[in-house]
């Protein structure tokens, strides 16, 4: 990991006593009385939350907890019931996603979803926004394009050189592995120069060495400017890198607050984490012996 | 057997008014599926609109030729905004579903007698390229033009001659949207309209577009047809939709001269069975009759579409290492 002086987590983020729907000093994103109902399961019903600008919150919960649901609700992908959320003071409910994403709200997937038949290039170069060559009229005509499509491929490549996928430029998207997908998702988010980024499991199924760049990444985009939101199981990862976490149980928020902090709160323990969060598999199983619990 | 002759009707059907009106439409269906992703059952519909437009404007509404020939375009611009508004939202099956069903209601229209003094009902329409139309605008004198099995008259030359002008604009113009952004959107949103949708594309407006121009392509192959023969309801009937999609993915749907190639393969192949197979019953070789061997090329030609599918699902055209990658 690089050194500790670097990742410095942001603090002093919200205004008064940690509890669910408690006021930022800095909010990009406030949600209010949010809800979403399948038939006859709730899935998400947030009264009130504050994501805060410039730091790395967490969203963690249980399976079925409406982590996704609310992401799919944040970013217009599915219609709220009832409520109103707005990103930088503009009022997003009944907006569409393409607009949503426009504004500077990008988010990726918990299923990878890289464009396949097209190269890792063309993925990177389709992200970029406001390109005059994807209007209808103007593709015709190269010399109105050319020179900012040149200039977005050297944008790419600098990033897909940060993300090490400069040497699978030419391949299709398809002959990337799981874990390169989700770098090649994530550099393709970047290169619409989002404000808030919003990632959807960024760690599952990628292997331990991969994590760690991918955790550096992360951390560069909160260097560069970026406020991220994220949704993941990997406890370790959210304690390393995120700056506030907030806890879901059954479509409601139960808990937010510091990583250190929250993750000691009873209700989070019973809800998520469970008593033996920091106990060997194997012990809780029973199928390994106990070598040295006490040296803890 | 007569190997002349066959070889001669053959090799004559390599350049006709047929295939070019084949050709774009095929090209318009490489727009809607091979690029964007559209499942367009209903291209014989959009060759219908063009080819019923340009005729009707110029029959009942007395415009002149090329001035039907841009209604007949617009009316298929109409077609498809129709057609893709209440579907381009919903999953991509359901668009198959409602074009397939959408041809079969315009031909059904084209059919009935209601409209009979304005659509000719079963007999169709005719008679529109003459007297000051088309035919009178040909620009070459009258004479025999070409060599060998490409000898045409001055009639024929000019319906060629405009096919193929037609016909290259429309390549070009494929060739050029689809090497642009506008392009890189379009086989996007066919791989995954949310993951483009979530990088801020419009992608109801991007398939709309691409749903219009290649039903524009449809209704040139539909008037470059009507061009030749007479305008017809017979004609565009699902199973020209069903030859059309055999030609496209026998050149490769996601290339831009596969679907012109293909078009040639195909209507080449046809001939060569037209003329071989009743005489390979003729001459005994076949045990069916001359009018079942004729149609046995139909049975062929559906043989030929499940093994291109089968086993080179990329055409003949077709990247190769997109085959590996098919899911």
């Amino acid at each position: 990991m690089s050194s500790n002086s670097e990742n410095q987590k942001s603090t002093g983020l919200h205004i008064g006593v940690a509890a669910p729907g408690v006021k930022k000093v800095d909010p990009i994103l406030v949600i209010d009385s949010v809800k979403k109902s399948f038939g006859g399961l709730t899935a998400v019903d947030v009264e009130h939350l504050e994501i805060p600008r410039g730091a790395i919150t967490a969203l963690i919960g249980p399976n079925g907890a409406g982590k996704t649901t609310l992401f799919n609700l944040l970013t217009g992908f599915d219609t709220p019931d009832t409520g109103a959320w707005s990103f930088e003071g503009k009022q997003l409910a009944g907006i569409s996603s393409f607009k949503v994403a426009k504004m500077g709200q990008v988010r990726t997937f918990q299923l990878t979803k890289a464009l396949s038949l097209l190269t890792v290039l063309e993925n990177m170069k389709l992200g970029a926004k406001n390109q005059t060559g994807e209007k209808l009229l103007n593709s015709l005509f190269p010399f109105l394009w050319r020179k900012q499509d040149n200039e977005l491929e050297v944008k790419a490549m600098e990033l897909l050189k940060r993300f090490k996928l400069d040497a699978k430029k030419d391949d299709f998207a398809a002959s990337l592995s799981g874990g390169q997908r989700k770098l090649l998702e994530m550099a393709r988010a970047l290169m619409t120069d989002p404000v808030l980024v919003m990632l959807d499991e960024p760690m599952a199924g990628v292997n331990p060495a991969l994590t760690q760049s991918l955790l550096e990444h992360v951390l560069n985009l909160k260097k560069e400017g970026m406020t991220v939101l994220f949704v993941e199981h990997d406890m370790h990862m959210v304690r390393h890198i995120a700056d506030w976490v907030v806890v879901m149980a059954e479509g409601r928020v139960v808990a937010e607050g510091a990583p250190d902090t929250v993750m000691k709160e009873q209700a989070v323990i019973d809800a998520y984490l469970g008593a033996h969060q920091d106990t060997d598999l194997g012990v809780v199983t029973g199928r390994i012996k106990v070598i040295s619990e006490e040296g803890k | 057997m007569d190997w002349g002759s066959i070889l001669n009707n053959t090799l004559a059907g390599l350049l006709t008014p047929t295939i070019l009106a084949f050709a774009l439409a095929a090209l318009g269906l490489a727009m809607h599926f091979g690029f964007a992703g559209l499942l367009n059952f209903g291209i014989a519909g959009f060759m219908a609109v063009g080819a019923y437009g340009y005729a009707i404007s110029v029959l009942t509404f007395g415009l002149p030729w090329w001035a039907g020939m841009i209604m007949g375009v617009a009316a298929s611009v109409v077609f498809a905004l129709i057609m893709g508004i209440p579907t381009l939202r919903l999953r991509g099956d359901y668009l198959a579903i409602v074009t397939i069903a959408a041809a079969e209601i315009l031909r059904l229209l084209f059919l009935t007698t209601a409209f009979e003094p304005v659509t000719g009902s079963a007999d169709g329409l005719f008679g529109y390229n003459n007297s000051g139309g088309f035919a009178d605008a040909n620009p070459f004198p009258v004479g025999d033009y070409g060599w060998g099995p490409w000898t045409y008259n001055e009639q024929t030359l000019w319906m060629l001659v405009f096919g193929l002008i037609v016909l290259a604009v429309a390549t070009l113009l494929l060739w050029a949207l689809m090497r642009s952004p506008w392009g890189r959107v379009v086989k996007g949103i066919r791989e995954d309209e949310d993951a483009v949708r979530a990088l801020g594309k419009n992608v109801f407006a991007y398939k709309m577009q691409a749903l219009i121009i290649g039903g524009v392509f449809g209704a040139l192959g539909g008037i470059v047809l009507a061009t030749s023969t007479n305008v017809s309801p017979g004609v565009y009937v699902t199973s020209l939709t069903f030859f059309l999609w055999t030609a496209l993915l026998l050149g490769g749907a996601a290339t831009i001269f596969g679907p012109v190639l293909g078009s040639i393969i195909f209507w080449v192949l046809q001939a060569f069975l037209t003329n071989i197979l009743p005489a390979l019953a003729e001459s005994g070789i076949l045990p069916v009759s001359g009018i079942q061997a004729a149609t046995l090329r139909y049975v062929l030609v559906g043989i030929g579409l499940m093994l291109i599918v089968i086993y080179r699902p990329q055409g003949i055209f077709g990247d190769k290492r997109e085959m590996t990658f098919v899911k």
